[in-house]
């Protein structure tokens, strides 16, 4: 392995060589913030990069290793957090205007169990504001492009950490989801995505969005390293009580490729109208592997619930949105746009110059959709059509032990095409948000590349779009996703294709 | 509806909201073409039990950490505009 590239390895592979002292975590780091100074400039992931903080953690872990303490997998790692997770002394915005100089004092509970294995925080990477969006060109700072043609989204609203990964500006990195938000970029960028189960990861120090539907989920460059990460963040949290007791196994014992005899249903609501054509191409390949490899696979399944999910996530998200973001004043911290007139005048200012346009269009929606008189007709009704998509996915899942579909029904879009016409935005997310509303697990995988119809210079040949395909699964049940993923990686290539960047 | 919001939106965002806002709107009714009688809303979406636990004082945040990202402070006490007229 040459000094160089060391940015470009695994978790599972860095650690290895770590743990046999070939490499040093300071060699590692230096490696992958030369990195971050190479490419950050084309596709700007990131929002902080606490470069010193980064190197004097790395010098310690050296230190541990060189004293012959066994070290942890996790140990000497450099990671990129989203920057809607709280990290004690480094600047936490959300991508916000709001919060453009917030340092929480407090660590979130995914970043303490990060640093009790002694990973290495290399700093916080961009997303849309508040997490409210699908392509990251909702961030106030800047937008991030997508590695594998510039002038395209990267997905959102993880699209920074998505894209650190794809472009080995981190080892692996932090996201949330909502409705897509980890699995969409996932997909777009051509890396590994997973949002667990509803409350399998606590949120202590999460800023929230929706809190119904909102996960913290890894994004790593294989299977195995997403089983790592879970491995350490997974689990119950007296500080979050929406966390889950349920046992956490050791996930890498999932990692098996055998799939002989898995029940796997496609849901045909999932290639909805508009699929591109190159998406089902591939996804149809992907589950023909998958059937080579011994699955069942069962292409006569429905969940006709399907086609309500966006409606009800359009009323759910923006209704715990518009309460979560209230707490946003001026008062105990973020942005403050001075105090002439009355109160109700310098909130309102603050308020008004604080956020970006999709975070008011959604605190909108959601106040409409809660006040006197269209609570009922919205809000209880998107509830109780929640009700019967979870109970259409129970009764899926009697009979099947995963659910595959596209991540999205399209490649990556280019920038700006959707950026006026917030239904287009929103249908991006159509395949991976039902996954919130019934509060499951889903992983998103690269399952091929579409080849670009109108190739940009320096794109170089056979560079074409990435394609994802997500694997849904039963409420705790992140093992068979894992296995599946896993067994499908082992008989693939296209998580070893790296950008042209 | 914008001044229950406190977003202080200029007359053209109004107007621009309104619209988008309308069209989003429409796409709701697809919501109404479902039969919910007898449904009960989803208020928790994967069932939890034992969620209290005892009832014990733990260090937290320092006052000084508590108030350090406040825009104003005075004596300790964040600084809020007068209330009353």
């Amino acid at each position: 392995m040459q000094a160089g590239k060391l940015y470009e390895l695994t978790i599972h592979e860095a650690h290895e060589l770590l743990r046999s002292r070939q490499i040093s975590s300071l060699e590692l780091t230096k490696s992958v913030l030369m990195r971050i100074a190479e490419v950050d400039g084309s596709v700007r992931a990131c929002v902080t990069v606490a470069e010193d903080a980064a190197l004097q953690e790395a010098k310690k872990v050296d230190h541990y290793i060189n004293a012959g303490q066994e070290i942890s997998p996790l140990a000497g790692i450099p990671v990129l957090i989203k920057d809607v997770i709280c990290t004690r002394g480094i600047r936490t915005t959300c991508s916000s205007k709001m919060l453009e100089n917030f340092v929480p004092p407090y660590d979130a509970t995914v970043v303490e169990r990060l640093k009790a294995q002694r990973a290495v925080i290399l700093g916080k990477t961009n997303m849309d504001e508040f997490a409210m969006g699908s392509s990251n060109e909702h961030s106030a700072f800047f937008p991030t492009h997508n590695p594998w043609d510039l002038s395209r989204v990267p997905g959102g609203s993880s699209g920074g950490s998505a894209v650190a990964v794809s472009t080995d500006e981190a080892l692996y990195a932090l996201g949330t989801d909502t409705g897509g938000s980890i699995r969409q970029p996932a997909g777009f960028c051509s890396v590994v995505g997973l949002k667990p189960t509803y409350g399998r990861v606590s949120r202590f120090g999460l800023v929230a969005f929706a809190s119904s539907l909102d996960q913290i989920g890894p994004l790593t460059k294989d299977v195995t390293d997403c089983a790592l990460v879970m491995n350490a963040i997974a689990g119950h949290d007296p500080r979050d009580s929406t966390s889950a007791c349920h046992p956490v196994p050791d996930y890498t014992r999932h990692l098996v490729p055998d799939i002989k005899g898995l029940k796997l249903g496609i849901p045909r609501e999932y290639l909805v109208e508009g699929t591109q054509p190159e998406v089902r191409a591939a996804l149809e390949k992907a589950i023909d592997r998958l059937r080579e490899l011994g699955a069942d696979i069962d292409w006569d399944v429905s969940l006709p619930h399907t086609k309500y999910g966006l409606a009800a996530y359009n009323i759910i998200a923006p209704c715990e949105a518009s309460a979560n973001l209230a707490r946003y004043d001026g008062v105990k911290y973020g942005y403050c746009a001075g105090s002439a007139g009355s109160v109700i005048e310098a909130t309102e200012r603050t308020r008004q110059l604080g956020f970006g346009p999709e975070v008011k269009r959604r605190i909108m929606l959601g106040t409409y959709a809660l006040s006197a008189g269209y609570y009922d007709a919205y809000y209880l009704q998107a509830q109780k059509v929640r009700t019967l998509m979870k109970q259409e996915f129970d009764r899926a899942f009697e009979k099947y032990d995963a659910l595959v579909t596209p991540t999205s029904p399209t490649v990556p879009f280019k920038m700006g095409d959707r950026l006026d016409d917030p239904m287009a935005m929103y249908l991006a997310d159509v395949c991976t948000l039902p996954v919130n509303i019934a509060g499951i697990p889903a992983i998103s995988i690269p399952a091929g590349f579409a080849e670009d119809r109108s190739p940009s210079p320096g794109s170089g040949p056979g560079q074409g779009l990435p394609i994802g395909m997500q694997i849904m699964g039963k409420p705790f049940d992140e093992g068979t996703l894992l296995r599946i993923a896993f067994a499908y990686e082992q008989a693939t290539y296209w998580h070893k294709r790296r950008p042209p960047i | 509806m914008a001044r229950l919001t406190r977003l202080g939106l200029s007359e053209e965002e109004v107007e621009r909201c309104s619209l988008q806002l309308s069209n989003i709107l429409d796409n709701f009714d697809i919501l109404r073409q479902v039969d919910t009688s007898g449904v009960s809303p989803a208020t928790h979406i994967i069932p939890q039990q034992g969620v209290l636990r005892d009832d014990v004082v733990v260090d937290s945040c320092s006052l000084a950490e508590v108030l350090s990202n406040a825009p104003s402070q005075e004596d300790g006490c964040f600084t809020v505009q007068a209330i009353l007229e």
